[in-house]
């Protein structure tokens, strides 16, 4: 009786959990669904092709013109600059981490780096526009800076957590036994670092990065505060753009139902979606190679 | 054995791993173009004693040492001397084959390349280093190949001619056939007695028949402290200590 009653509770369970696993996939399908369809509702109107190269983005004005161009581009820009900041910071601290620092320090600091994860993207907007910013209009002396680059700085600044942490995992995981060898044979820990651990750690780097550029492609609120969020196509860092996930944000809330515009920014949406998705399966796949790597 | 000259030695030598007193009062050298095999059961320091001949403790904070350790009559813990440099005359081979992730040609070049040695001498001095490691006919074609992909017999001897490369004075050998099979054990030890011509060796190990078969002179310890050492075929067939007796005849280990 009690064996029957402990396989039933563990049959329910089973059941439970499966379903919410399903849910998530379902979640996800859903969304990629919904996406499509208003986008498709969009194609209808607009060609894809005028769509994906125009230079344009001014669906309120008397000649309304969807071009993605600019969005697409500013969007690149700024988690470019993120990465050219964040990647080679974020390398060398989990490296730090991971091979010089002493256990003391090490406590303090994985825990200080997961806690700057968890600050709200709001409040590191706010440093966007109250440090960041003035600082770059001194620099350049430009009236303000909210540009591409203060973008840049506050999504490196979000992106270094993910970016250390699974680095630091990755630079951890590499056998001791290389290192190992690698004094053995007279290597100081520098050369050991640069030729043996760190490519040994390649895979999970990359996808350290990966996970870092997903993170920064998606983030809305900083970059919609420190970006200054000029729709014309950007000239570079020192120049305001729109990204595309502050154009959803700020248009979705005027936007008429169901017209051109609407549907557009799902079409809009449904690129980003693409674009992340691409980028976390990258970094999924590199993330699956470091692990079969130290099964080996 | 008389006019042997002491290659390395150590004496009075104590270590902790934080509290524990891992190795206590150890005094022995090792003569030189001879192997020596250090013998004794799991935990009784031999491959802790091993360690400290090219100060691989250092990468343990925790790791205290006390004595001196010599190479012919350098102090190999004195502060002029660098740490890369000892492990540069004293190389060593480990208890797991740990290739590189890297190229079989890589494997030796790294050393050479690390130590800086001219780009355009170590081509030679790789295909050398194989060839007396006996691996040459193996892979003379397949130099550009990961390491990874060599069976583990293969990859030890590798392992060894990456030591070799550099040249070194003396071999340390960590268990060096502990996880491969009988044949390539054989060529292993095979390799050894070539190597002693021109290297002093230091071989932990825990086959009694291997330590018979390679070692000039062996060295029995237990719980951190040398119980008897003497040249091979008195320590094995006239022990003086009861407790020599005792492991070799294998009541305990």
């Amino acid at each position: 009786m009690q064996i029957r009653a402990r396989e039933n509770f563990d049959r329910t369970f089973r059941m439970i959990f499966r379903a919410t696993g399903f849910l998530v996939i379902a979640v996800l399908g859903g969304i990629f669904i919904m996406l499509l369809y208003n986008s498709i509702a969009f194609f209808v109107k607009v060609s894809p092709w005028d769509f994906i190269t125009g230079t344009q983005w001014n669906p309120s004005g008397r000649a309304a013109s969807y071009g993605m161009l600019p969005l697409l581009v500013s969007t690149g820009i700024v988690t470019l600059g993120a990465m050219i900041i964040a990647v080679p910071l974020g390398i060398g601290t989990a490296a730090f981490i991971s091979e010089y620092a002493k256990p003391g320090l090490k406590n303090i600091l994985k825990p200080a780096i997961e806690m700057l994860a968890a600050v709200p993207s709001v409040a590191i907007g706010f440093l966007g526009i109250v440090i960041v910013g003035p600082g770059i209009a001194k620099i350049t002396g430009q009236s303000n800076g909210l540009n591409a680059l203060n973008g840049a700085i506050l999504l490196a600044v979000m992106a270094l957590p993910t970016i250390i942490t699974v680095a630091e995992d990755a630079i951890h995981a590499v056998p001791r036994t290389y290192r190992e060898a690698s004094y053995g044979v007279g290597a100081s820990r520098w050369q050991t670092l640069i030729h043996i651990t760190i490519p040994a750690a390649a895979p999970g780097i990359i996808a350290a990065v990966m996970l870092g550029v997903g993170r920064a492609i998606g983030e809305t609120m900083t970059v919609l505060m420190a970006t200054g969020n000029v729709a014309a196509f950007p000239r570079g860092f020192f120049h305001s753009v729109r990204t595309i996930t502050s154009t959803i944000a700020i248009e979705m809330g005027e936007v008429p139902y169901q017209t051109t515009h609407y549907f557009a920014l799902f079409a809009i949406a449904t690129v980003l979606f693409i674009l992340t998705l691409a980028v976390n399966l990258i970094g999924e796949y590199f993330v699956n190679r470091f692990r079969k790597f130290q099964a080996a | 054995m008389s006019e042997e000259k002491i290659k390395l030695s150590c004496s009075g030598l104590n270590l902790w791993f934080g509290k524990k007193q891992v190795l206590k009062n150890i005094s022995i050298g090792f003569p030189e173009n001879k192997v020596t095999a250090l013998i004794g059961p799991s935990g009784c320091g031999k491959s802790t004693l091993l360690r400290c001949f090219n100060r691989m403790h250092d990468l343990n904070p925790d790791t205290r040492i006390e004595g001196k350790l010599l190479l012919d009559s350098e102090d190999l813990y004195n502060r002029a001397i660098s740490v890369t440099q000892v492990r540069k005359r004293v190389g060593m081979v480990f208890q797991k084959a740990n290739p590189f992730p890297k190229s079989i040609y890589e494997n030796i070049n790294y050393g050479l390349k690390i130590n800086g040695i001219p780009s355009a001498e170590r081509p030679a001095i790789v295909e050398s280093a194989i060839k007396e490691s006996f691996l040459w006919e193996e892979v003379r074609d397949e130099l550009k190949k990961p390491a990874t992909r060599l069976s583990g017999g293969q990859q030890q001897r590798l392992c060894i001619a990456r030591t070799v490369a550099l040249r070194p004075e003396v071999i340390l050998m960590d268990e060096p056939c502990s996880a491969l099979d009988p044949i390539s054990t054989l060529k292993i030890e095979e390799l050894i007695r070539k190597l002693k011509e021109h290297y002093t060796i230091v071989i932990v190990t825990h086959n009694m028949q291997q330590a018979q078969r390679v070692a000039d002179k062996t060295v029995f310890m237990y719980l951190g402290e040398v119980i008897e050492e003497g040249v091979t075929d008195s320590v094995f067939n006239r022990p003086e200590k009861e407790l020599t007796r005792n492991y070799i005849s294998g009541y305990f280990g």
